[in-house]
């Protein structure tokens, strides 16, 4: 799925400059921990978070995550949206909330990226 | 713009610039080349005056405009009327053309002016915004010009983006070479916090390393700085080295140590404050996470001396970072 289609599908507004829309997405994750999205998440995927801090652009950085999206209509840092620009990671942002964010994109056919743990 | 011909052999290479060109032909607008404050003529100029400024500016036409309103375009043609006609003293609003004037909208896409140019062999178009005010003039050479300069940012694009380091062990003749990157982590310092761990996966990349290397040597060595940045007295200092078979990345802290390391080792174990639980970090599943990412993780801590974090990854002959002629074996 395209970058611009979850755009559209979630409502997103981007923050980020310079984004380039048709970027390939493969999947998503959805978590505020950035620790879980470190041991679970799978290369290229949008994901979904409700941390703003510019900690989700380093996570996203490391992990290899396409885009990241603000749920709740939360306002990024913009320490948060500057480092985003100067690692090329679009940030786009989206007035719902993390249950229908992850429902309607789920729905449009975009598969989940987080590995499944057997922790015990 | 003009369809390649058919005959002409097209080399891969030559395919994939053509589709760059017609590519950024549809992503360009006009408005990001066109020039602004184009000259622009009044209808109660006088035509001898229309003259003087085609031959003074070298320009074979000009719009126009009443109150910012485009009302018509005075070309070569309507001044040789006027010429033929021995009627230069006639206002401009006299010869003007005011039917059917060509014209491109600002938020197009510069494709739109292409069309224009090549259907009605014309060289130069008024820009209009969305109110039908004129913004500027477009031309041919205003286009390649765009998509010349558009080239060239795509060409540096890619040439950081070939710049790899990775014959650097290459030429160096030694028994054992390696390079060393040194940090220095402050203690609470969550603003340039992965700063370190994002230069390293950089330089790792720029190596030679592949993604799957540098992703599990980047989310390691991140899980480790945080580590430093949440839990660390003074904070302290994380080593990377690098060698063609093996990376080896260090994080040591002189403070407070770890009371019970098999348990911090433990996934969802976590001694961090609401605080830092805030901030998305403190979930307890740091060092666990370390743990997959390196083949080979080595923690010793004292209470009140420090820590020690040792984490290896090996790497595949093919993996190889930095030489490439590990890549090869024997290569003249």
């Amino acid at each position: 799925m395209k970058l611009n289609d979850i755009i559209q599908i979630i409502d997103g507004t981007v923050c980020t400059e310079g984004t380039t829309q048709d970027v390939e997405i493969r999947g998503g994750c959805g978590a505020d921990l950035m620790s879980d999205v470190l041991t679970s998440i799978q290369p290229h995927a949008v994901l979904l978070t409700g941390l703003v801090n510019p900690q989700v652009v380093r996570t996203a950085d490391m992990a290899d995550v396409s885009a990241i999206v603000f749920v709740r209509g939360k306002c990024p840092h913009p320490e948060t949206v500057s480092l985003a620009n100067q690692e090329g990671i679009p940030i786009i942002s989206t007035p719902l909330g993390m249950f229908e964010v992850c429902g309607r994109l789920y729905s449009a056919g975009l598969p989940s990226l987080e590995n499944e743990l057997n922790l015990i | 713009m003009d369809s390649p011909s058919q005959t002409r052999h097209i080399s891969e290479e030559n395919a994939q610039s053509i589709s760059r060109v017609e590519e950024l032909a549809y992503v360009i607008r006009v408005d990001e080349v066109m020039s602004r404050d184009p000259k622009v003529l009044s209808p109660s100029m006088a035509m001898s005056d229309v003259l003087e400024m085609l031959r003074r500016d070298h320009i074979s036409g000009a719009p126009v405009v009443f109150s910012s309103d485009l009302i018509g375009i005075i070309s070569l043609e309507d001044l040789i009327r006027a010429l033929v006609a021995k009627d230069l003293d006639a206002p401009v609003s006299q010869y003007m053309t005011t039917t059917n004037i060509l014209t491109v909208h600002a938020s197009d896409t510069v494709v739109e002016a292409l069309k224009i140019f090549s259907k009605y062999n014309v060289g130069r178009l008024p820009v209009i915004n969305e109110n039908g005010s004129l913004t500027g003039m477009i031309t041919k050479g205003d286009i390649t010009r765009g998509i010349l300069n558009n080239l060239q940012k795509d060409f540096q694009r890619e040439e950081v983006r070939r710049y790899r380091a990775s014959h650097l062990f290459e030429d160096i003749i030694s028994d054992r070479s390696s390079l060393i990157l040194r940090y220095n982590i402050k203690k609470g310092d969550f603003t340039r916090g992965g700063n370190a761990s994002s230069n390293i996966k950089r330089a790792l990349v720029r190596l030679g390393a592949n993604q799957q290397i540098a992703r599990r040597c980047g989310i390691a060595i991140y899980e480790a700085e945080m580590n430093l940045i949440i839990h660390t007295t003074k904070g302290g200092i994380i080593r990377v080295e690098i060698e063609p078979h093996k990376i080896t990345m260090r994080a040591v802290d002189d403070g407070p140590g770890i009371v019970n390391v098999e348990l911090a080792k433990q996934a969802g174990y976590s001694t961090a404050t609401d605080e830092i639980r805030e901030m998305g970090f403190g979930a307890g599943m740091g060092l666990f996470n370390i743990n997959r990412c390196v083949d080979k993780m080595t923690l010793e801590s004292e209470p009140g001396k420090g820590t020690r974090l040792e984490m290896k990854i090996y790497l595949q002959p093919e993996e190889s970072v930095g030489d490439t002629s590990y890549h090869y074996g024997d290569r003249t």
